[in-house]
């Protein structure tokens, strides 16, 4: 049985090592597979995923992509690894053009290689050609994160992993995001992302976690879990109010 | 209009020190007292290595009409790189390890305290009087609309706009440089990309040591070498990146420029001994009316 | 035996100015996180105002108003007080950093203009015949030594407890809160700054009688004594005795003294007369290099618990990087104080 792209065991994090927020969850994706991970407010949805990504400690657990153990990998070698991660805000170099943007981001490849990916990313993302020499500040919301995301595939990753990619789109950007992870993931790339927005990020989805308390309580097949009364449960009971994302 | 020469001579030794501490400030997010100091040891130290070459060789004469010869150059380049070693070691041995555990203002703290201990070391070895690198006068050629300059002032100002150009071409076509912008403007996010800001760190101290070395012997050869030299300059080098807009590096170049041609004017008006009253005089208008500065561009 | 005496109640006087000018530092920074890089040029203000206060009529600096010592010193306080509270108005609201910067360059203007301004102040001369407290007194060294030990003990423990006094006052309460938590600042907004103006403004007061009482003490000033050598025995002596603590103050200022004169003492016998300004070279490299020392291994000093100086209690973290600018201004929690954009520090 070959191993899931990506594995997450047991895994404990947090801010301080009294505080975890992560307490013990346990998350696969296999290859290929787009897993979105749910949960009510402070569930520790977004520490979970920047925890994978290096960005906040990890007291115990373990995290493998493919067959390499990056539990204790710093943060910047993950790229080498195969591993891309999209945060759910300043996710861009405002204060880049564009296009240095991207030439950043493929630090990690061959330097000769970088301009045939930059065109490969401009052909996914053809708005972005366009402004490729304006600062990446002056562009709006829905193509900050088209930037984002293209930057995160400069590397060729095999798991791309996004925090709440639609917060803070209008309709007309979420649906546009998630038609282009759909794509992304035609193209081999395991994603995993973590989602206020249950429905659309379903609809794209192949499984589902539901995280509450640090902790995944609930995991089943995209597709079911609307009609699923133990995910209704999970979200009515600790459900507070709309407002806010997480 | 000599006021232009003198200017532009002392704006290039101060933003070319200014640009040290930019990096320093928007790199490693903190105010770095002790870079004055590089600055006096890098002189230091390439007068040792000219004068261990001369002892080599024997005499070596000038080039030309300049006052050094190639052993200068020689001695500038391995003094622009141990600078950036001490820089390095600096680091690695004090502010390194304060970043693991204490808030910012204490490592600004302790880099008084290197400054201090750097620069009464250099005392101790030197003593505090002034020093040369050539007692070779040097005769002052008129170049027109009232302007005279010296042979070794024309070279150590077209040096400096190559040294500039060099960095400018670093920051903005390199992938080095564009790492650097990166870690200035969002660390975490550097990281995530995949840069090494470990690595980025090293090369701006490299950056900034070798920059203020160079400065530093322009200021050796075309007025003199002192422990306190580097001293001297912080105020106008931070004054100079405030006014650009700490963060920037053209910003530096530029305040550095603009300090260097306030103070000659004022040298001319009102004596020499009022030198650093301009740079403070800049800094407090600055902080007062726009302290993001010229290219505001850190806003931490 | 007596000489031993009098000698004692010199090093103490010294050392209890050098605590005078530490409390004002300790208001500054132990109380309200505010870095003073130029400590020298406050000191100097007053000690150059009481001393042009109180001096005679003379061709070599500008004087004759002949005043009684006490409205010399009150001169003084009032007059390194505004030079304070007017920096403090100019970068109270931006990152901590700019203040350092700014009173650095205060100190060495400061220097400049009491070297240079020689028709005011005597320049490289100095200020000679300022008047003592125990003036008659002069012909008997010891009961002079004694008497301006009394006089210095009597203004450092006036300051010392209404400065106790005041850090447990409502005001003082104010301040600590203000340190602790950057949000609080923020939500009081400009009323924050006032505080701390407030603050920086009388520490620094408290710095400009300090140099009173020396310029008194001694009798004569001149530029050279208010070099950024001052400012870094102050700090070292602050952050050895652990700031926060006005006690620390004083201990952390008679042992560091002791050293300081101690060590003085040493390269005085070790030494040829004409290597000794050489041998003091070293000295200053030792409280260099103390100063960080400390910083790095017992940063809170003897007595200290500042918060500034406690520990920033990062976890070693598995795979998140420790070292290299604090992370993230995207992890939300975790953001030092360091990291707020420049309009809302403070």
């Amino acid at each position: 049985m070959t191993r899931p792209a990506l594995l997450v065991e047991s895994l404990v994090a947090g801010y301080g090592p009294d505080l975890p927020i992560v307490r013990g969850a346990s998350i696969r994706a296999e290859a290929g597979e787009i897993v979105v991970i749910l949960g009510p407010n402070g569930a520790g949805k977004s520490t979970l995923i920047k925890s994978v990504a290096g960005l906040v400690p990890k007291s115990s657990g373990r995290v493998l992509v493919g067959d390499n153990d990056i539990t204790d990998a710093p943060a910047h070698t993950l790229v080498t690894r195969g591993l891309a991660f999209v945060p759910q805000t300043e996710n861009v170099f405002q204060r880049m053009s564009v296009e240095d943007n991207l030439k950043v981001a493929g630090g990690v490849l061959k330097p000769r290689d970088v301009p045939e990916r930059i065109s490969e990313m401009y052909e996914i993302f053809p708005d972005l050609v366009r402004q490729k020499r304006d600062l990446a500040g002056s562009l709006s919301g829905g193509q900050r994160q088209m930037l984002a995301v293209a930057r995160a595939l400069m590397i060729h990753p095999s798991v791309l992993l996004l925090d709440e990619p639609s917060a803070g789109l209008s309709p007309k950007f979420v649906s546009m995001v998630f038609a282009m992870l759909s794509d992304v993931r035609k193209s081999g790339v395991t994603i995993v992302l973590v989602e206020q927005n249950a429905k659309a990020a379903l609809a794209i989805g192949d499984r589902a976690y539901i995280l509450v308390d640090g902790k995944e309580r609930h995991e089943g097949v995209a597709s079911e879990f609307w009609n699923d009364p133990v995910v209704a449960e999970l979200y009515l009971g600790h459900r507070t109010d709309k407002a806010g994302g997480k | 209009m000599q006021f232009v020469v003198d200017g532009l001579l002392s704006g290039s030794m101060i933003g070319l020190g200014a640009i040290g501490v930019t990096l320093t400030y928007s790199i490693l997010q903190f105010s770095n007292f002790a870079h004055g100091d590089l600055m006096s040891w890098g002189t230091y130290a390439t007068l040792i290595v000219v004068n261990a070459i001369l002892q080599i060789m024997g005499p070596v004469g000038p080039l030309g009409p300049l006052s050094f010869g190639w052993p200068l150059l020689l001695a500038m380049i391995s003094g622009m790189a141990l600078t950036g070693l001490l820089a390095l070691a600096i680091d690695y041995v004090l502010f390194a390890r304060l970043r693991q555990k204490s808030e910012m203002i204490i490592i600004v703290m302790a880099s008084f305290g290197a400054s201090m201990a750097l620069r009464s070391f250099l005392e101790f070895l030197f003593t505090g009087q002034p020093t040369y690198f050539s007692h070779a006068i040097q005769i002052a050629t008129p170049i027109g609309l009232g302007i005279r300059i010296t042979p070794d002032q024309a070279v150590l100002l077209a040096m400096t706009a190559v040294l500039l150009l060099a960095v400018h071409l670093m920051i903005t076509r390199t992938q080095t440089g564009r790492s650097m912008r990166a870690v200035s403007q969002n660390a975490a996010l550097a990281r995530v990309v995949g840069i090494d800001v470990k690595r980025v760190i090293r090369v701006t101290w490299l950056v900034g040591g070798a920059l203020a070395c160079f400065s530093g012997i322009m200021i050796g050869v075309l007025l003199q070498i002192r422990p306190t030299m580097g001293l001297d300059l912080t105020l106008p080098m931070f004054a100079a990146a405030i006014l650009g807009g700490i963060g920037s590096i053209p910003g530096a170049v530029i305040g550095g420029l603009i300090i260097g041609l306030t103070e000659a004017v004022a040298v001319e008006q009102i004596g020499a001994e009022w030198r650093i009253a301009v740079s403070f005089v800049i800094l407090i208008a600055v902080l007062f009316i726009r302290p993001t500065g010229l290219f505001g561009v850190q806003e931490r | 035996m007596i000489d031993l005496v009098g000698y004692a109640a010199f090093f103490l006087t010294t050392v209890l100015i050098f605590s005078l000018i530490g409390l004002g530092l300790n208001l500054q920074w132990g109380l309200t996180g505010l870095f003073n890089a130029g400590i020298a040029g406050f000191v100097a203000v007053g000690a150059y105002v009481s001393a042009l206060l109180t001096t005679p009529e003379t061709p070599d600096h500008l004087g004759g108003f002949d005043l009684p010592i006490v409205l010399g010193w009150f001169g003084a306080m009032m007059a390194a007080a505004a030079a304070a509270a007017l920096i403090g108005f100019a970068t109270l609201r931006l990152k901590s950093d700019f203040l350092a910067i700014t009173t650095f360059g205060v100190s060495m203007v400061v220097h400049l203009v009491v070297l240079n301004a020689q028709s005011i102040t005597g320049g490289t001369f100095g200020i000679g015949f300022i008047p003592r407290p125990f003036a008659s007194l002069v012909e008997t060294p010891l009961y002079f030594n004694l008497g301006n030990l009394a006089v210095v003990t009597a203004v450092t423990l006036v300051v010392f407890f209404s400065l106790e006094h005041l850090a447990h006052s409502p005001w003082g309460r104010v301040l600590k809160a203000l340190r602790e938590d950057e949000r609080a600042a923020i939500s009081l907004g400009k009323n924050a700054r006032f505080y701390r103006t407030q603050a920086f403004a009388l520490g620094g007061g408290i710095m400009g009688l300090a140099g009173a009482v020396q310029a008194h003490f001694v009798g004569y000033i001149a530029p050279d004594n208010y070099l950024p050598t001052l400012t870094f025995q102050v700090w070292v002596m602050l952050v050895v005795g652990g700031s926060g603590s006005n006690l620390g103050v004083v201990i952390g200022s008679l042992i560091v003294w002791a050293i300081w004169a101690g060590s003085g003492a040493m390269t005085g016998m070790l030494f040829a007369p004409e290597q000794q300004a050489h041998a003091a070279s070293l000295q200053l490299v030792a409280i260099g290099v103390m100063l960080c020392v400390i910083l790095l291994v017992r940063p809170n000093g003897i007595f200290g618990g500042a918060s500034q100086l406690r520990d920033k209690k990062r976890n070693s973290p598995k795979g998140a990087d420790g070292a290299g600018p604090s992370s993230s201004s995207s992890t939300e929690a975790n953001a030092p104080t360091d990291r707020m954009p420049i309009s809302k520090k403070y």
